[in-house]
């Protein structure tokens, strides 16, 4: 599909769309949002962007496989998970920061949890659209 | 007790295979650290074992929340007997897979899936939770999926898709069934279920909630008229993945039976009745299946059928005597099971074929082996003192005692039919002169020596479980008498869980 | 509304178990697909509908002073999204790629006798 105005277009949602999963990702422990639909943001505007320039060009654009997300975002999760048993407690009870940081917020194993999710979530969807995609050129 | 060792085996084969996901395109540590990971969370789930059998059951409350609340793990002896079971197995075919499974399977991710499947099977062993079990169900199902399709030949992929729209049929009763549960309760905790359910007036919606189990569950384990799917597609994936699922995939749908059956829906009558004239249907379709089938796994895909009965109807007997024997026939079947379908791998490697007409001769050539193997066939069969051989007997007198006449006969009938399939299975391809010599490809012959052992070694370790189980009955009995009076008087796993 | 959505369910579920039992694969697709939504509306349904009143206590409070909507239903209908999308991703993936090879969509093409080279 080669349409200008997608393609112009998706040059500049490319960057508000990821801004914009980052935002929901952030806000996503006590507001609507998280690591799963912020995720689905991001890989949309990649998605977004392959439809207007062709998969080979977002790929170019992402230069690491979509694959190689998956076990770094996982990674994240499981040791956030795991953290709360090295201080004695049961796996995955919320540890927290005791302030709040300024734009982000709190800080604690649940948002690091998100990031991990947020990750796969791009590696996978991204991963089964390429190779969907791929496969049918 | 609180206690985080409980889900140590969890972590570690979800760890494991994170590592190896981070391992993409090499095979080398991929191998390594799966036989490494496997045999860690052997080690943890001895501990475990020993703990439970040593003490009471312990729980674990996930992110401290309080029990009816939020998810809990529970190990009962049950739980972690599967555990171990599991891990040994687990521990078999990842030391079968490192020769048995072909360099392009695992460029394709063949061993994180593996530990993804096996982290699966411990959770759902392990959850006290009833959705979390159906989140557990899904980790395998999907795991079980890529496994089953791995490779991509014609054969397994038509495999699959009879095995996917089954299995995903399973899960949509399941989650029906939560739904309904959840609707009539108010609660997802499987002890705090225990307390509310059996209180319910309207008992026609309970019975409506527990058909949905027992057909999704049904599904899974392969009984009477839901079982199509089963030898219609454990013939297609490489060997070492059908261990896994002869082994313990339709083992975790009889113990979702066991738990649900035994601690939130109380068989009445009905239930009852129908688990059992399933049971004898089940043997019966699966023992006629077994005789007429010449492919190797194949039969054993039948067999597994057959013997699944006769645990279900330990279940549907409902005494102290007919559960004992069915749980000790579930020790039993796990380590056999698994064994087999590694042994029709070997047979695989040695042979090039799995057709019992072209096959032949190889106790000619491989004695040792082959008498290795006669143990385990041994055992399946129920040769006193064998392993098969004590739950049957505990089975038939539950039958007896009951006046269950008619599952009586089909257990004998199964068991002999089980007993004239293997004879036949020895004579055909041990015992009858190879059919066509020139045209065998031998392939075990001309691997060396640490391959061979990789193949080997696992059966070995599989058979020496069976040994051990069918020649210190009395440890295994007391295992299974302790299980067995917990699921008929369930008190004391409430009280552990919700600390009343 | 109670109505209206047990009528949805019935029909949801009928038309999935309906497709399911048709020997096209994309029938077969559509009708897991179909079920699976009737799930998670039957789920949805047994929660007890609540209009308007998010399970969420307000600033300065500590117990719940109105009924609120049950959360639970909707984290397990969010949960079986997730894992619904996932199954359905690789059913369309298994049945794309078995349709490359067998070249027809019908079910009963799917024995090809034994072969063997596993």
């Amino acid at each position: 599909m080669k349409s200008t105005i997608l393609q112009t277009a998706s040059r500049y949602l490319l960057p508000i769309l990821l801004l914009f999963s980052f935002f929901l990702l952030l806000r996503g422990h006590y507001f609507p949002g998280g690591g799963f639909v912020g995720g689905l943001v991001a890989s949309i505007a990649f998605v977004l962007h392959s439809f207007a320039h062709g998969t080979n060009e977002t790929m170019k654009i992402l230069r690491y496989k979509p694959l190689s997300l998956i076990p770094i975002g996982l990674g994240i999760s499981a040791f956030s998970m795991f953290m709360p048993a090295i201080f004695g407690l049961p796996v995955m009870t919320g540890l927290w920061l005791e302030h709040p940081i300024p734009v982000i917020g709190m800080i604690g194993t649940a948002l690091l949890f998100d990031i991990g999710i947020y990750l796969v979530v791009i590696g996978v969807v991204l991963t089964i659209l390429f190779t969907i995609s791929l496969s049918s050129d | 007790m609180i206690d985080n060792q409980i889900i140590a085996t969890v972590l570690v084969h979800l760890f494991i295979a994170i590592l190896q996901l981070g391992f993409w395109r090499k095979t080398v540590p991929q191998r390594v650290l799966s036989i490494g990971g496997s045999f860690i969370s052997l080690i943890f789930a001895i501990k475990l074992f020993t703990k439970v059998f040593n003490g009471d059951i312990l729980i674990m409350h996930a992110a401290n929340w309080e029990a009816p609340f939020g998810i809990v793990f529970v190990a009962d002896l049950l739980s972690s007997t599967l555990v171990l079971l599991t891990a040994i197995a687990a521990l078999a075919v990842s030391i079968f897979s490192a020769t048995g499974i072909g360099r392009q399977r695992i460029l394709y991710g063949y061993f994180p899936i593996f530990h993804f499947l096996v982290m699966g099977l411990n959770g759902a062993f392990l959850t006290g939770d009833i959705f979390n079990l159906y989140v557990f169900f899904e980790v395998i199902i999907i795991s079980s999926f890529v496994l089953m399709t791995l490779g991509g030949r014609k054969a397994q992929l038509e495999g699959a898709v009879k095995y996917m729209a089954m299995n995903i049929l399973a899960s949509t009763f399941f989650l029906t069934g939560i739904g309904l549960l959840y609707g009539i309760s108010g609660s997802l905790n499987m002890a705090d279920l225990a307390l509310i359910v059996p209180k319910i007036e309207n008992r026609a919606i309970v019975d409506i909630t527990a058909t949905f189990f027992l057909i999704g569950f049904g599904i899974k384990s392969a009984i009477f008229p839901l079982y199509f799917w089963l030898p219609s597609s454990y013939h297609t994936p490489p060997s070492a993945v059908a261990a896994i699922f002869g082994g313990l995939l339709t083992k975790v749908g009889i113990y979702a039976l066991f738990r649900v059956f035994t601690l939130i829906f109380i068989p009445n009558e009905f239930i009852r009745d129908l688990l059992l004239v399933l049971s004898i249907l089940t043997i019966l379709t699966g023992a006629f299946g077994a005789l007429i089938k010449t492919n190797v796994r194949r039969l054993f895909s039948y067999l597994i059928v057959c013997h699944i009965g006769f645990m279900i109807g330990g279940l549907g007997m409902y005494s102290k005597l007919a559960i004992l024997g069915a749980v000790f026939y579930l020790i039993h079947d796990i380590m056999v099971k698994t064994n087999l379908f590694l042994i029709a791998g070997l047979i695989r490697q040695m042979r090039g074929s799995m057709d019992m007409k072209k096959l032949g001769g190889l106790y000619a050539e491989y004695p040792k082996i082959s008498l290795l193997i006669a143990i385990v066939l041994f055992s399946l069969a129920g040769i006193p003192p064998l392993s098969g051989f004590w739950p049957k007997i505990y089975l038939l007198q539950g039958a007896f005692e009951n006046a269950h006449y008619l599952y009586a006969g089909a257990l004998i009938l199964g068991s002999f039919i089980t007993l004239f399939v293997i004879a036949k299975f020895w004579s055909e391809v041990f015992w009858k002169k190879s059919p066509d010599p020139d045209t065998i490809e031998d392939k075990f012959k001309d691997l060396i020596g640490i391959r061979k052992i990789a193949l080997i070694l696992p059966i070995c370790i599989l058979a020496a479980s069976s040994l051990y189980i069918g020649l210190n009955a009395e440890i295994i009995i007391q295992v299974a008498d302790r299980i067995s009076s917990e699921m008929l008087n369930t008190t004391p796993y409430i009280q552990a869980v919700l600390g009343k | 509304m109670e109505l209206l959505l047990i009528l949805l369910i019935g029909v949801l579920y009928a038309t999935g178990i309906y497709l399911i039992l048709r020997r096209s694969m994309v029938k077969l697709l559509l009708g897991i697909m179909l079920l699976g939504n009737g799930t998670n509306m039957l789920i949805f349904l047994l929660g007890n509908i609540t209009k308007g009143k998010p399970p969420i206590i307000s600033d300065g409070l500590k117990v719940f002073q109105d009924i609120y909507a049950d959360p639970i239903p909707q984290a397990l209908i969010l949960t079986a999204i997730v894992i619904s999308f996932g199954l359905t991703s690789f059913a369309i993936v298994l049945l794309k790629r078995v349709y490359a090879l067998i070249n027809t969509d019908d079910l009963d093409n799917l024995n090809t006798p034994e072969d063997e080279d596993i």
